[in-house]
């Protein structure tokens, strides 16, 4: 044993302790837990999915299903003859003629959209379901056939103009809106994953254990998430205006700067959910609670104008509607950022409020 | 001015902390030298990481008072965690991480101390240097959070439990290096629920039972003072008669008999007198041996001694 060995005095040890020696940029305890964060984000293959190639696949997948094709064939159905030649002159109708009770079934199970009949009295009958605009358009076209067979003139003439240009497309409307869902996804993710499972693991009171100024800690997760952000948003904004051609139509910093603001914004509310709980469990219920209404709400997939008026305020004021309604302005509409000041204003309200609440609240063990 | 090294590196006065339904640590008293590998041993739930986690200023104790290498918790914060180690119980280090990130990280929030690579030769895990700590083996776990304890070279080292877990050899391996640290002048107070462990490693240890501090002394002292030097232990046979322990008692060099599911264990002086008394003694009583044994009195039958319970009852 050591009792016979002879142990330095404490004090000697106390003297040698020499004034800081100056430390190289990267072994700056911020820099440090910044690039390790980014390690360590780097090194989670699923997270890298569902931040980058999650997006793309989505955008893909959308732009493909709902990409703009020539006006469709209509298929309808008619049981004489004389209804099927008139209407074969419309080259936007397929006409069929056929046994009426299978003219019947066919309508029934939508096979056609519209089942055109002879009245009394040499009129016409149209059979569609008035709900389905198929039908609707079906009616339309077959009763200009009818009638303009029949010896209609129309008294003014038309010219038309086609317009498929970029910017109004759906497409165009769908990459703003996954940007804005992506923006919000990888942020609170981000945040709330690692911290709940550091405080799982103890990690985070072990932190505490060491020097490290608290504050660090957080800040390296905002600069490592505006080094991913840089990432993110070029992939999704790359991708869609090389593959289809979606417009940036404001200034790129304005843009920047509404994508980083909601990235903070997100994050603070990360942080939020993310304060308390000590199991996976709790924090992923508890964000997708919190996600989900606005993954449906604000205007992602479809415009949150469609929401009834009464909660259009409620609707306006979450951070998700927040970023979309922005980043649509800016790419689509190349709205300024003074234009962008409302949106701005509901962002920055979030980040200020969750951060504070965050930082009360927050535990580290 | 604060003298930086004075004689008591830790000083603890009528410290107390109670969780909801609990009494973790119920007016304990200690003093640590300076220089010195001070033991708190302890059953768990003894309030041994109750104490330990007040010491490095983790949790707010209910009352009394913490003195640490001159200075308190409440004035002088941030200065004493540039001077202390700490090794938690069962922390999970980031496994994404290699063993030299982790230790580069942490060597990032000390003022002064080994370097990353320093600090992986101090604990021999150089082979492992690149290694994701997620395919460390426990042993290096635990050896790798030793080194993050000590890259900032600190003056007191807090061991939570440092070897629970690990295998015997791990173990060993991890003491080795201990052994080392405490010859450079460093203070420790370790923890620990491994009598073995604390008399190898620890020049006093206190015994902490229910958040009171029931013995304290050199484990020399303890054995000393509380027991004989000798254990024996027999069992007799399923089917043997009643033994007749106040008989045992009588005989010479014996100082006490207990006897707890069929194994009968007695505090002896002098063995080799003792033993063959016993052996005549059961030979009268008709009494056959299934099961004989002798050991040196250990930290263990120190603590049996106290309270009459085991340390460890899993």
């Amino acid at each position: 044993m050591s009792e016979t060995a002879a142990i330095p005095d404490a004090r000697a040890r106390a003297a040698e302790r020499k004034a800081p020696r100056g430390k190289s940029f990267a072994d700056h305890a911020l820099v440090q837990l910044t690039i390790v964060r980014f390690r360590e984000t780097l090194r989670e293959p699923e997270a890298l999915f569902w931040i980058f190639a999650f997006p793309i696949l989505l955008a893909a997948g959308l732009g493909i299903a709902f990409r703009n094709r020539p006006a469709e064939v209509l298929k309808i159905a008619t049981v004489t003859p004389a209804l099927t030649q008139s209407l074969e002159r419309e080259k936007l109708l397929a006409v069929e003629q056929l046994v009426p009770h299978a003219a019947e079934e066919a309508l029934r199970t939508g096979k056609v959209a519209l089942l055109v009949l002879a009245g009394s009295n040499g009129s016409v009958v149209y059979r569609y379901d008035d709900t389905n605009p198929e039908g609707r358009t079906a009616r339309m076209l077959a009763d200009r056939a009818v009638q303009q067979t029949a010896g209609r003139v129309d008294p003014v003439s038309t010219n038309e103009v086609l317009m498929r240009e970029p910017g109004s497309r759906y497409i165009d409307f769908l990459i703003p809106g996954l940007l804005g869902m992506n923006l919000m996804g990888s942020a609170i993710w981000g945040m709330g994953f690692t911290v709940v499972d550091a405080r799982r693991k103890k990690l985070l009171k072990r932190l505490i254990a060491t020097p490290m100024p608290k504050p660090y800690f957080l800040l390296s997760y905002v600069f490592s998430r505006i080094l991913m952000l840089v990432a993110e948003v070029g992939i999704v904004l790359g991708f869609g205006a090389w593959i289809f051609h979606v417009p940036v139509r404001g200034s790129l910093l304005d843009l920047a700067l509404v994508c980083l603001l909601g990235s903070l914004a997100f994050s603070a509310l990360g942080l939020l959910l993310a304060s308390r709980a000590k199991t996976i469990e709790a924090a992923s219920g508890l964000m997708n609670a919190v996600m989900l209404p606005m993954w449906i709400a604000s205007g992602v997939f479809f415009s949150a104008q469609r929401f009834p008026d009464v909660v259009q305020p409620l609707i306006k004021a979450l951070p998700l509607t927040a970023a979309i309604d922005a980043l649509r302005a800016n790419m689509l509409q190349g709205a300024s950022l003074v234009q962008l000041a409302p949106q701005m204003a509901v962002l920055g309200a979030w980040l200020l409020v969750c951060f504070v609440l965050a930082l009360r609240l927050f535990r580290w063990r | 001015m604060r003298d930086p090294a004075p004689r008591a590196a830790l000083r603890v006065t009528g410290l107390r902390k109670a969780y909801q339904d609990v009494v973790a640590v119920n007016g304990l008293d200690l003093e640590v030298c300076a220089g010195e590998c001070f033991g708190l041993l302890g059953p768990n739930g003894a309030g041994k990481t109750t104490t330990v986690e007040i010491c490095e200023g983790l949790t707010a104790p209910d009352s009394g008072e913490v003195e640490l290498l001159g200075m308190h918790w409440n004035s002088d914060a941030k200065q004493l965690r540039q001077r202390l180690g700490i090794q938690l119980q069962d922390t999970q280090l980031s496994e994404k991480l290699t063993v030299f990130e982790t230790l580069r990280l942490f060597r990032s929030f000390f003022e002064q101390g080994p370097g990353a690579a320093e600090a992986i030769a101090l604990v021999q895990l150089e082979e492992k240097k690149n290694s994701r700590v997620g395919n460390l083996s426990g042993g290096q776990k635990q050896r790798l959070a030793l080194a993050c304890a000590l890259v900032g070279d600190p003056d007191f080292l807090f061991l939570d439990e440092p070897t629970t877990g690990l295998d015997p050899q791990a173990r060993r391996q991890l003491w080795e290096l201990i052994e080392q640290f405490k010859s450079s002048g460093r203070t420790i107070l370790l923890t620990t629920h491994y009598m073995d462990e604390a008399q190898r490693l620890c020049e006093r240890v206190a015994i902490m039972d229910n958040g009171k501090q029931i013995a304290l002394g050199s484990p020399g002292e303890l054995i000393a003072s509380t027991c004989a030097e000798h254990m024996v232990a027999f069992s007799a046979g399923a089917n043997a008669p009643a033994l007749d322990v106040p008989a045992l008692r009588r005989i010479e060099g014996v100082r006490d008999v207990r006897s707890e599911n069929g194994t009968v264990e007695m505090q002896v002086t002098e063995l080799h007198l003792a033993v063959p008394a016993l052996l005549a003694e059961l030979a009268r009583q008709c009494i056959p041996l299934t099961e004989l044994s002798t050991h040196s009195a250990t930290l263990e039958d120190v603590f049996v001694a106290l309270t009459g319970r085991h340390l460890r009852d899993d």
